[in-house]
């Protein structure tokens, strides 16, 4: 393993000024998906959070321990304290020759509803000190439905881009062609586990009864489940028409002052001829201090590519699960046919 | 006469749960161990109820370790304990672990430590000393769990005796959906939903074609009836509900429209963003 590091930091030292490659996959030890798995589900319902350590090697993000967040109460005096927990955390963890670079996040979801503007914040701010950082979702309601739903996020570079300069106009991104499904971008992860790790799993396995089927995967009530991503589906539709009906407004508006605009233009000119005819100076043709040519903000669109972001998320999520109880129906029905 | 005493512990400690997470991560320190040392230790953190003595986390604790003395980090491993605290104040410190087979007269030592631990902490439980064998001596992963008890000579304490608890490792469901991605070095992508589905149809499939065998068997002769598994096989064909073809088939069908039902509305809602995207940055003002 000590070969393979210092392979690595030589590698990521020569890569650090040419452009570094774009990232493809992170790797994730078990030991740090169980961590994950372990805390979210302690702490249902409520989301929990919980800092990623490992190494960045090339087009590789490696993410090899975690350790999670306290759950802050109020904010006010928990910030230094939260402050100082990671400190002693990374201390500690160095002393037994962890890897303490941080290397994103990881956040617990209900339902699959985490894009979040403050999602975006904090990606914002650990971008500013890492150069790359990965967040990873784990949806513990999911998972009761028999699948691991855990999913590496990025936010990608352009949309970052316009972030930063706070710039989401329709034009600007015609222009970038950025439509709502390149904010987030999500990428492949990969398990690995040390090998002793996995000789004691290999080794365990036949002490496991034979009984323990995964008999939960084939059960086959999915209606609350499926109850409580359609209301969340309600909900978010109706927060979407509220962002239209945010846009129209601005729309109108604009076109009304645009009209108002070129009435009083047509005003000044007839002033102006008249003005012309009887010898005195015309008067400019526009008036910055006249409050109907003050310029209207548009509305900032992050807000509704992140819910259509979500509801998208929703609809894949329903889709996935009907399928599962397609099958299971099916099956139900071949058993019951003997 | 001086006798020999044998104090058992004061709440009866019946066995043990450890979650895998606590395997991993021992693991995980064992082979990040510093390179003069030859074995690790750190503390347990569990819970315990009715005697059972749950394990779910763990943390490692520099220690040096020669052939006469063992020095522990003891402000690491209070830093650490407070540490955790501050996340999950339930879980409590319930023992330590040290990898190596077989418990070594350092151990006792380290026993003593962690027993004044949890008596300054005041709770009645005794510390168990987990040891996981990374060496694989004896050809075999062995993961045992002791609990000491002491023994003395009149008044004069002579010895502890380690006796092994039973141990048991258990997974809650999400873990064991990962189980299979855990047991392999490398994954290169986690399973998504259909690939699960098909592994878990298969894994019932074989099932019920042992029971199938079994039962041939028996009925054959070949194999000696057993009457538990007979009662259990007899309750188990009786838990199927009865249901005339014409209800199964209602409600079977029932279930599908309302799949489909919303396997279109989701198709439907995913046209109109869409529409909606589209509409919304092509929108020419001037």
């Amino acid at each position: 393993m000590a070969n393979t590091m210092g392979r690595s930091f030589l590698q990521a030292a020569a890569t650090s000024e040419e452009v570094a490659p774009p990232l493809r996959v992170v790797q994730i030890e078990g030991l740090a998906v169980l961590k994950i798995i372990k805390h979210c589900n302690e702490f249902l319902p409520s989301l929990v959070t919980g800092q990623l350590l490992g190494l960045d090697v090339g087009s590789v993000l490696e993410v090899t321990n975690c350790f999670p967040f306290p759950i802050r109460e109020e904010d006010e005096e928990i910030e230094a304290d939260g402050a100082n927990y990671q400190l002693e955390m990374m201390r500690c963890l160095r002393e037994v020759n962890v890897d303490n670079n941080t290397v994103g996040w990881y956040q617990s979801t209900l339902m699959g509803s985490f894009q979040t503007v403050e999602l975006i914040e904090t990606f914002m701010n650990y971008q500013e000190n890492i150069r790359r950082c990965v967040c990873i979702v784990y949806d513990p309601s999911r998972s009761a439905q028999g699948v691991l739903a855990l999913k590496a996020l990025k936010l990608t570079d352009s949309f970052m881009d316009l972030y930063r300069n706070n710039n989401f106009t329709g034009e600007k991104l015609r222009e970038k062609n950025l439509s709502w499904v390149d904010i987030f971008e999500e990428i492949p992860i990969k398990v690995s586990n040390s090998a002793l790790a996995s000789a004691f799993m290999t080794e365990l396995e036949p002490e496991l009864p034979v009984k323990q089927c995964d008999y939960d995967r084939l059960k086959l009530s999915t209606a609350p489940y499926m109850e409580r991503n359609l209301e969340f589906l309600i909900d978010c539709m109706e927060d979407l028409s509220a962002e239209q009906n945010k846009f129209q407004y601005y729309y109108r508006n604009l076109s009304r002052q645009q009209a108002q605009q070129q009435t009083w233009l047509q005003k000044r000119r007839v002033e102006n001829m008249a003005r012309k005819a009887a010898g005195e100076e015309p008067l400019p043709e526009e008036d910055p201090a006249n409050p109907i040519f003050k310029p209207i903000l548009e509305p900032s669109r992050v807000d509704s590519y992140l819910i259509t972001n979500q509801i998208s998320n929703y609809c894949n999520q329903i889709n996935g699960v009907a399928t599962q109880s397609f099958n299971r129906l099916y099956l139900m029905k071949a058993l019951h046919e003997d | 006469m001086a006798v020999l005493q044998f104090f058992p512990p004061s709440s009866p400690v019946v066995s043990s749960k450890l979650h895998a997470v606590v395997l991993f991560n021992i693991c995980d320190c064992y082979v990040r161990r510093p390179d003069q040392a030859d074995r690790v230790i750190g503390t347990l953190l569990g819970s315990v109820s009715d005697g059972v003595i749950e394990i779910k986390n763990s943390y490692a604790v520099p220690h040096n370790e020669s052939a006469d003395q063992v020095a522990l980090d003891v402000d690491y491993h209070r830093n650490m304990y407070l540490s955790h605290l501050k996340v999950n104040p339930k879980e409590v410190l319930v023992g330590w672990f040290s990898t190596g087979f077989g418990v070594s007269g350092g151990s006792a030592l380290i026993h003593e430590f962690y027993v004044k631990e949890l008596k300054e902490a005041q709770s009645s439980i005794p510390p168990i000393h987990l040891t996981v064998d990374t060496g694989f001596k004896n050809g075999e992963a062995s993961i045992k769990g002791y609990v000491s008890s002491n023994l003395s000579l009149g008044d004069r304490p002579l010895a502890a005796q380690f006796q092994e608890i039973p141990l048991d490792l258990r997974m809650i469901e999400a873990e064991r959906v990962g189980f299979d991605i855990l047991k392999t070095t490398v994954v290169d992508k986690l399973p998504n939903d259909l690939e699960g589905m098909e592994a878990s149809m298969e894994r019932l499939h074989s099932l019920l074609d042992e029971i199938y065998k079994y039962v041939g068997d028996v009925v054959e002769g070949r194999v000696a009836p057993d009457n538990d598994i007979g009662r259990f096989l007899a309750d188990t064909l009786a838990s199927v509900p009865r249901m005339s073809p014409a209800a199964f088939d209602k409600v079977f069908n029932d279930k599908i429209q309302d799949n489909l039902a919303l396997v279109y509305l989701s198709s439907l809602v995913k046209t109109q963003l869409g529409i909606a995207e589209k509409l919304n940055t092509a929108a020419q003002i001037l």
